[in-house]
């Protein structure tokens, strides 16, 4: 019963953050929640978690690169910076309106982010948190 | 004195030959900057824009075929970009026909040097002369002693100015 009522508030949670998002966002997100589902106890991504794991220091990547913050800063409705010196665009959605809605661009990023964060792909899962928390940013 | 009515002749092909020559020398390297739309977005995302005349085609397929350790980074691409990329780059490399092979003197044909900063040219034109200390990177506000456009503001366009 508890459990059921977790995954409606969970549900209702997620709804509400979503409706945010412009469709093309919406079908990056789901696809890597769809990927996540293959693991039955799966229940959805959590904007908290991709928090937790975006600001998180990692061990197992480079060392100059133990963080996502690293180059994409704390504040993240400002711009990041790559070790070249470019600028990062923000990571927030709300100021950066057409971010996370091309496939391709989303997954090349966690492609070589992953790696030289962590050292290893992410998950399906992480991914759908890291892009739920910055979809909700 | 009797030469004076001569002199014209000689000075004349001089002066001419000066005219051509002084603007070369003055202006710096000029190479072709890259005009592929492809190519300008992803070697643009996290570095300058380097024109692809900067490098010989061997090493530009050597940088291609490892870009999972891209200078310590990972900037992998998927398969088609990939090659999209390697093609457009060779063909337009130093040793191309249409570039301009300057810098690629002292280099000997059998070293694939992967830094532009490894060109016998570039050292010969940098650290001899100071240009890149550490004290100048910080003043320019360079991360790299590759970050070109630190000091040639223009190098994106294949402007590379002497200053």
């Amino acid at each position: 019963m508890a459990r059921t009522i977790g995954a409606a508030a969970l549900l209702l949670a997620s709804a509400v953050a979503a409706s945010a998002l412009s469709p093309a966002q919406r079908a990056v997100l789901d696809r890597y929640v769809a990927a996540a589902k293959s693991d039955p106890e799966y229940a959805g991504p959590s904007a908290e978690r991709g928090r937790a794991f975006f600001f998180a220091s990692h061990a197992g990547g480079k060392a100059d690169t133990p963080a996502c913050t690293v180059c994409h800063s704390s504040d993240l409705a400002a711009p990041g910076k790559t070790k070249a010196g470019k600028a990062i665009e923000p990571m927030a959605a709300s100021i950066v309106p057409s971010r996370y809605s091309d496939p391709a661009t989303v997954e090349k990023w966690f492609r070589r982010n992953c790696r030289d964060v962590l050292g290893r792909a992410c998950s399906a899962a992480e991914k759908a948190d890291v892009l739920a928390f910055l979809l909700s940013l | 004195m009797q030469r004076t009515p001569y002199l014209p002749l000689l000075v004349l092909p001089v002066l001419a030959a000066m005219l051509l020559v002084a603007p070369l020398a003055a202006d710096g390297l000029r190479l072709a900057p890259v005009k592929d739309p492809v190519v300008a977005k992803e070697c643009s995302a996290c570095h300058m824009l380097y024109p692809a005349g900067l490098l010989p085609a061997r090493s530009w397929s050597t940088i291609m075929a490892d870009l999972a350790n891209h200078f310590g980074d990972n900037a992998e691409l998927d398969a088609a970009t990939t090659r999209h990329i390697t093609e457009y780059l060779t063909a337009n490399a130093a040793d191309s026909a249409k570039q301009n092979r300057a810098v690629l003197r002292g280099l000997a044909p059998t070293e694939v040097p992967e830094r532009i900063t490894a060109l016998p040219w570039w050292i010969r034109k940098h650290e001899r002369k100071d240009r890149v200390t550490a004290a100048t990177l910080a003043r320019r506000g360079a991360k790299f002693k590759g970050d070109c456009k630190a000091c040639h503001q223009d190098a994106e366009r294949g402007i590379f100015d002497d200053d």
